[in-house]
Formats: C-alpha cells, structure tokens, sequence
C-alpha cells in the first residue's frame, strides 16, 4: 500500500525579498500507514510549519504534499477543509474545546461540517457517546470542559480527533499541557489506537513521550536530520 | 453544511449569551416598534380629522372667506348666501353661519356666562346633518322677520331647565328675552366644537341685536355651508358659487377673495399637514432601525474578535468559510429578526395602549407590520454581513493561535 504522507522537497518561505525567512528548506518524509512517528527539534526549526501543512491549515511553498494518495499542496481553501474534516484529526496542546459546550457537543463538531455524509443527530450523537466511551469518559458525556480535569479535556479532544474516522491524526505536543500521570494517559490512549491501526503523528519536545513512538523525525533549521538521532531539542 | 445545522449552531451561539443577545436586538425591537407606533399614530390622527369633517354634514361644499386677504371677511355676506340660493342650480340647501362674540344666556332662576350663539339660516339643521329633538327650527319667514326664537343645544337645555319641557319658555340671551321652540340632538364634541353648549339663533336676528358694532356695508357671515343634492352635483355646483362669487365681489376669478372647498379638500389639506409630519416621524423610526442595526455589528464584530479561536477550530474541523459566514451571518439576521418579532408585538400593543391611554387616536396601519419586519430582516443581513466576512476570512492558524 502507498504512504498516508508523501512529502517531496518542500519548501516554506515567509514574507518576501529581505524579509522572506526559509521555515521549511527542502523537506522530504514519508510515514507509512500505521506508523507512530514523533517530531522533535529545536525552537524554531519548522516543527509548526510543517505541522501546518500537514494538517492542511497552510500550503507550501513550493513542493508536492500526497495525502493519502492525493496531492493536497495547492488545494482551494474549500478543498483543504473538507481534507481536514474527511482525512485529519487534530489533537491540540491547548486542547481547543469550546468552553460553553458538553463534552459530546465538542465531540460531535467535526460532523456537523461532514461534507460527504449527512449525519443524523442520532447518529451523531451515537458516534460521538461511542468515541468519548473509547476513551473512557462515558460517564462524563454532558460536563463542560471546566467540570473536567486537563487529561480528560485532552480525551475529549481525542475523542473527537478520533470521531469523523480519519486515516491520520496530528497531535501538537499533546502532552504540553499536562501533568506526567495524566501525560501517561494520553500516552497509554495513543498507544492503544496505534495497536488499533491508526496512524499517527505527534510534535513533542520531551524524548520520553518521543520514546513512545516507532520512530522521531528530526528537524533543524527547515531540514530534515538524519532520522532516528535528536540529541538536542528545543 | 446543512442549512438547518447552520441555524442550529447560529442559534446555540445566541443562547451562549442570553442577555447579551437580548441587548443588542432592543435597538432593533424600539426601531420596529416605533416604525409601527408613529404609522398607527398618524393615521389615527388622519382618521380623526376625516371623522370630524364628515361630521359637518354630507355632501356639503364650504364657502368662506380667503384667508391671508386683508378685507375678505367683510365681503362676504348674508346676501351671497341668498344669491346662491336662487342662481345655482343642483343645492338641496344651504346654512350662513355668524357667530357674535358670546353672551350671557339666562332662564329659570339659572345663568350661564360666555355662551357661543350662533346664527343660521332655516336649513342649518338638514345641512349640516344635526337633527332637532323636540319641538321645531326656526323657519325662513321666522328668520326674515327677525322672530324672537331661540333652538338649544341639549348640553344648554339640560343646564337650564333640568328635566322640565323647555319648549315654549322664555330665554335671555344678553338683553334680549326669546321663546325656545326647539332643543337639537346630543351631538357632542366634534373637531373641538361642543355642538351641545350652544344655543341657535335666525341668522337676521343675530345681525340686528348682537352684531351691532360692525361697520355698515351689508351683514357679514362667517361661512356658508352648501349642500349638493348629490355627489356627482359638486363640480358644477363649486363652477357656478365661484363665477356668481367673483361677480358679486368684483374680484379676478383667478384671485378671490373667498374660498369654495368640499370636505375631501379640507381632509385633503390635512392629511397634507399630518403627511409630512408622518414622514418624519417614519425618518425617525428608521433611523433608531439603522442605530439598532449599527449595535448588532458592533456586537457582532465583538463577538467575532473574542471566538477567534473557536473560528480557528472550526475551520480546522473542516468549517468551510462560507460555513463560518453563514453562522455569523444567521447569528444577526436571527438578533434581527427576533428583535423584528418583539417590536411587532411591541407596536401593535404600544398603539392600543396610546389610544387607550392617550387623547390620540390610533389606528394600525397593516402595512406597517411587514414594512417594519422586513426593514428589520434588512438591517440584520446588512449589518451582519460585514462582520461575517471578517469571521470567515479568519487565517485557521492565526486564529488557532489566538489568546
Ligand atoms: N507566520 C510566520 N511569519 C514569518 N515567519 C514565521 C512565521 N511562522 C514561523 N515563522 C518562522 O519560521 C521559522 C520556523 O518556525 P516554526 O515552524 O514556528 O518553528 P518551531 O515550531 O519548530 O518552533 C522560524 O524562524 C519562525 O520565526
Ligand atoms: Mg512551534
């Protein structure tokens, strides 16, 4: 089977003339279908550009992006969002659920912008109770996001990641913003759904949760470094 | 996107802050309801003068003397109103009118001070549409020879003789003792005139007692009421008063020094006053509908700054940006419209309450009702609409990032 991620020489230039900084200078990497990979690198090295472009909120410079077997790199604004709705789960450091809603109305955005099949409010709100229970916060269907602790909010951002069935998911420093118990539970799910056959990609600037990945990618200056060997982050 | 789905989400957005919410549709509530209120004031306004004009009579053509002309009020005179009477063809009948400055009436034991007398010719009470009660008017002869009878308004009778028959008892108007053959119908208050707290008198006989001070050159009369045996009858019968008019007062027909009007000109020139008074207030109304409108962008565009993030998450869960516009959007028109509602309902019960309450008249006029909703829908797709495209031009990642 073809990669989920094909990147070739893709650059990110921005602003222009004087001003244009390289984020990204020639980057190539491939994930494979049921990889677990962690990037790691220095502050400033591209690690959020190219997150960005992977997770299809910005487009490069130049360079060809094949997400799942299609060329994603110069998609309209319309096309990227059904990309990220249909092929992506996002799971943030700030965990980025509204604040005003329960945890199963977070968890059942991604299919209110559904552009391929009409949900259901039934089947939505089904979908969503069976994503949060595979997570482990079948009990907290209808808390807020202040009625619950920073590892569940995370949870519920999983759950959600995890709801529309997308063949990738992005985590930005999933754990960035927890304690390490409840940074072992995130890492106790992840590692489940990559048992389960997801695949996943995470940007982390800790070696232990690193270490929980098959295999860390290392950038530096908008490059790619040998694969495997970071010794110095952040 | 299902256009539901985006009215549900545009609607839990609203319900996130009720009171806010509420706040920024008042403008748009007091705008429509406003709109609805001065409408329904101005035409209850329009309503009251009509009734009013009619009330003087059917069918009746108004000659006076021209405002504004220095010496019209002493051309007019008694003897136009009989030369109209005898040259113009299609009248059923006709009332001059004077008016002496009041008097003091006295019957009974009783007095009342400062009473309007008026003076008509024998017609006045079929003319002018006011029948007689009991006993009779006075009759042309009577009128001629300047009998000493007097016709009490009902209000008058009731003052002076109780539940006793005045009919046949002796009236002092000033100095001078008259016989009551005659007591009107209750009338009331018609365009502020007390028809009941006055007393009537043979027009000649009010031109010799109590008109005495006037210089000679005839008797003048205030108005005379003419009335057409039919509608169809009026242009001709107007045709014929103004050319016999113009010749008795050796005037250029194109400059009179009188005025010949119907009541539809007299409604007319008043719904000309009211009219533009109208538009202003209806100014007024939309432009408290535009202020209110202004407010829902303000909020609108505050609203838009503080959910930045939520803007960039739903974009990275895949809300298109027409998505994002169109929530915002129905977030404004849904304020708007919902304030539309209130001020509807508020208009409509604002209007009772300011006929019940007020000495103005209201009447509801039913095209105000979509005339103010739509204004409102309007202003809340034009006022929405700029906020809205700022939401959905939101960068996913810049707005992700937002504090
Ligand atoms: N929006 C931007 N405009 C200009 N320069 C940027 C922007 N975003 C990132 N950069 C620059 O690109 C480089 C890579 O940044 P970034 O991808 O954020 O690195 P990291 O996430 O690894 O810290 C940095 O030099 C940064 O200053
Ligand atoms: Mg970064």
């Amino acid at each position: 089977m073809e990669p989920i991620i094909q990147i070739r020489e893709m650059t990110k230039i921005y602003g222009e003339d004087e001003a244009a900084v390289s984020a990204l200078a020639g980057v190539d990497v491939t994930v494979e279908r049921g990889e677990f990979v962690a990037i790691m690198g220095p502050s400033g090295s591209g690690k959020s550009t190219l997150m960005n472009i992977l997770g299809c909120l910005d487009r490069p410079t130049s360079g060809a992006y094949i997400l799942d077997g299609r060329d994603v790199s110069q998609l309209s604004k319309n096309e990227l969002a059904e990309v990220r709705n249909q092929k992506l789960g996002f799971i943030f450091q700030s965990f980025n659920l509204l604040p005003r809603l329960s945890a199963l109305a977070n968890v059942m955005l991604p299919m209110l912008y559904n552009p391929v099949e009409d949900i259901s409010d039934e089947e939505s709100e089904a979908r969503a109770i069976a994503s949060l229970e595979s997570v482990g916060l079948g009990t907290r269907l209808h808390h807020r996001p202040n009625q619950l602790s920073g590892g569940q909010q995370q949870r519920v951002a999983i759950a959600r990641a995890l709801v529309n069935r997308p063949p990738l998911i992005l985590a930005d420093e999933p754990t960035g913003n927890l304690d390490s118990k409840s940074s072992v539970e995130i890492m106790d799910i992840l590692h489940k759904l990559h048992a389960g056959g997801a695949t996943i990609v995470m940007v982390t600037h800790e070696h232990d949760i690193a270490a929980h990945a098959q295999r860390t990618i290392c950038v530096r200056d908008g490059k790619i470094m040998n694969d495997g060997h970071c010794a110095e982050t952040r | 996107m299902k256009p539901q789905k985006i009215l549900r989400s545009a609607w839990e957005g609203l319900m996130l802050n009720k009171v806010r919410s509420f706040l920024t549709t008042l403008g748009v509530i007091i705008g429509v309801a406003s709109v609805i209120i001065m409408l329904a004031v101005s035409a209850g306004t329009e309503a009251a003068i009509a009734n009013q004009i009619n009330a003087l009579g059917a069918n009746l053509i108004i000659v006076s003397p021209a405002r504004g002309i220095p010496g019209a009020a002493r051309t007019m005179l008694i003897d136009d109103a009989y030369a109209i009477a005898d040259q113009v063809v299609g009248i059923a009948g006709f009332s001059a009118e004077q008016t002496p400055p009041p008097l003091t009436v006295k019957a009974n034991g009783t007095s009342l001070d400062s009473i309007a007398v008026i003076g008509t010719t024998a017609d006045f009470p079929t003319v002018r549409d006011y029948a007689v009660a009991s006993g009779r008017y006075f009759d042309a002869s009577e009128d001629e020879r300047k009998a000493k009878v007097i016709v009490l308004g009902a209000g008058i009778a009731a003052d002076l003789f109780g539940t006793d028959d005045p009919l046949g008892q002796t009236v002092t108007v000033g100095s001078t003792k008259l016989t009551v053959v005659g007591v009107m119908e209750a009338k009331g208050m018609v365009a502020d005139v007390d028809y009941d707290g006055r007393v009537y008198l043979p027009i000649n006989l009010v031109f010799q007692k109590f008109m005495t001070t006037m210089p000679v050159g005839g008797d003048r009369v205030r108005t005379i009421y003419v009335k057409a045996e039919s509608q169809e009858k009026i242009p001709s019968i107007i045709t014929q008063i103004n050319s016999i008019l113009a010749d008795r007062h050796d005037v250029d027909p194109a400059k009179p020094d009188f005025t010949v009007q119907t009541q539809q000109d007299i409604i007319a020139t008043q719904e000309a006053t009211t009219a533009a008074f109208r538009d202003l207030l209806a100014w007024v109304a939309g432009v408290s509908l535009v202020v209110g409108g202004i407010g829902i962008m303000n909020i609108m565009l505050v609203s838009v700054t503080e959910r930045t993030r939520e803007i960039g998450l739903r974009q990275a869960l895949g809300a298109r940006p027409a998505d994002v516009l169109m929530q915002f959007l129905l977030e404004a028109i849904i304020l708007s419209l919902a304030g539309g509602l209130v001020g509807v309902a508020v208009g409509i019960g604002g209007s009772y309450l300011f006929g019940a309450l007020g000495s103005m008249q209201t009447q509801i006029v039913p095209e105000s009702i979509p005339l103010a909703f739509g204004a409102a829908a309007i202003v809340g797709i034009f006022f929405g609409y700029y906020p809205a495209t700022q939401a959905a031009k939101l960068d996913p990642i810049v707005a992700l990032r937002h504090e």
